[in-house]
């Protein structure tokens, strides 16, 4: 097989041919990425290894991102506390509102064959979102879809296997997502920031 | 020495010493301290270097083993998290009496940088296991890691086998200086005569 790398609107214009639902989105500061629906995505997964024009046979990576932005409140100065009064507990932060489907898959393939590279983003609803999996198709992709499974809480639908891979096993929550609140204690130990959010800690207020 | 025992009845040349029981066996366990292979972060890079001919732990009698079951000190060199908790404190169970614990670096101690804002690390080994020896540091340098090590061998001394077990732990001075190499740092050189 002789090496004809494709660019991404080549590559689009192959897949769209079988998949229509997929799209090609372009960013400033990112290469051009391919956005797939969820329903039907081992098919396009097994198209793009199998069909000889793309052989994407090496899954790079497989990350999962949380897009729910942060709806903090702007900065303001802390006025220093008066001697003697009473400590004044921080405000909560606002909560944060999450756009829907606020969880992304990103599998980032890799051609031997003809050197070419593919960024494929499948966006997960935040509750019970279910992604199939791609474990048949590329090995190595059982390991991230359990850490995906274990810090962001995405389901994968006909992985062998899915258990938590980074956090103790009795583990409640999953510690990525933007909302996850601390836990109160493990394993009768008390922890420093009980009940707090990531955004409640030394940067609050600071985030873009 | 030819004629030590040669003939049935002759203990002549033959030497005696008085001691008491504790005194001698401590007196082996203090140099025969076998630590167990376990590193989890940084401070394991540190502990090998220890281990290395530089520092060198062997000329102390300590020598690292791959089990627990051969091992009376266990060094806890890195960040615990909660689920390595679990396993260190398995290990330390699987470890026989009487077993040794040093804590070494900040993590170790007291989670170091981690023990404010993450959820995953446990703030200081010591709410599981008997810790002996404190060794402040991020990573301690080996210095002060033998100068712990110094420490516990004080501790091993006044173990008593039948007696209550000390267990007031040791807070190493953090002042590990750095090796005086010389105005070029360190340079290796041939012994004299060698070119």
């Amino acid at each position: 097989m002789s090496r004809q790398p494709l660019d991404a609107a080549q590559i689009h214009a192959l897949v769209v041919e079988r998949f229509p639902a997929v799209t090609l989105e372009r960013s400033e500061n990112a290469q051009p990425w391919l956005k797939a629906p969820a329903d039907g995505f081992l098919d396009l997964a097994r198209f793009l290894k199998d069909d000889p024009r793309l052989a994407y046979d090496s899954l790079m990576c497989l990350s999962g991102v949380d897009l729910a932005t942060f709806n903090l409140p702007p900065a303001k100065p802390v006025p220093p506390p008066k001697p003697g009064a009473a400590p004044v507990p921080p405000k909560p932060a606002e909560p944060i509102k999450p756009v829907e489907p606020s969880l992304a898959c990103v599998y980032l393939l890799h051609s031997l064959v003809h050197r070419h590279r593919l960024m494929v983003k499948v966006l997960v609803d935040r509750n019970a979102g279910v992604v199939p999996s791609v474990e048949s198709v590329w090995g190595v992709a059982g390991y991230f879809e359990r850490e995906i499974f274990d810090l962001l809480g995405v389901g994968f639908a006909g992985h062998h296997d899915l258990r938590r891979i980074m956090t103790p096993e009795d583990w409640t929550g999953h510690p990525l997502r933007k909302d996850y609140v601390y836990p109160t204690r493990y394993n009768g130990v008390e922890l420093r920031r009980a009940g707090q959010r990531f955004e409640d800690g030394p940067y609050a207020g600071n985030a873009p | 020495m030819a004629e030590c025992g040669s003939k049935a009845g002759n203990r002549d040349g033959e030497q005696l010493a008085l001691t008491c029981v504790d005194d001698f066996l401590n007196w082996g366990k203090e140099n025969s301290l076998f630590y167990l292979l376990f590193a989890t972060a940084c401070c394991g890079i540190e502990l090998m270097q220890t281990g290395g001919p530089r520092f060198d732990t062997d000329r102390l009698g300590m020598i690292p083993r791959p089990t627990p079951r051969q091992a009376d000190l266990m060094i806890l060199a890195g960040t615990i998290t909660h689920k390595m908790a679990s396993r260190a404190h398995l290990l330390w169970k699987q470890m026989a009496e009487p077993r040794w614990v040093v804590s070494m670096g900040s993590c170790a101690n007291a989670g170091g940088p981690f023990s404010k804002y993450s959820y995953s690390v446990l703030n200081g080994m010591d709410k599981f296991l008997p810790v002996d020896v404190y060794i402040p540091g991020c990573p301690p340098r080996p210095e002060a890691l033998i100068d712990g090590c110094m420490a516990l061998r004080e501790r091993v001394r006044r173990f008593r086998a039948l007696g209550i077990r000390d267990r007031d732990p040791v807070v190493i001075a953090s002042a590990s200086p750095a090796p005086v190499c010389g105005d070029q740092g360190f340079k290796p050189q041939r012994p004299e005569g060698q070119g």
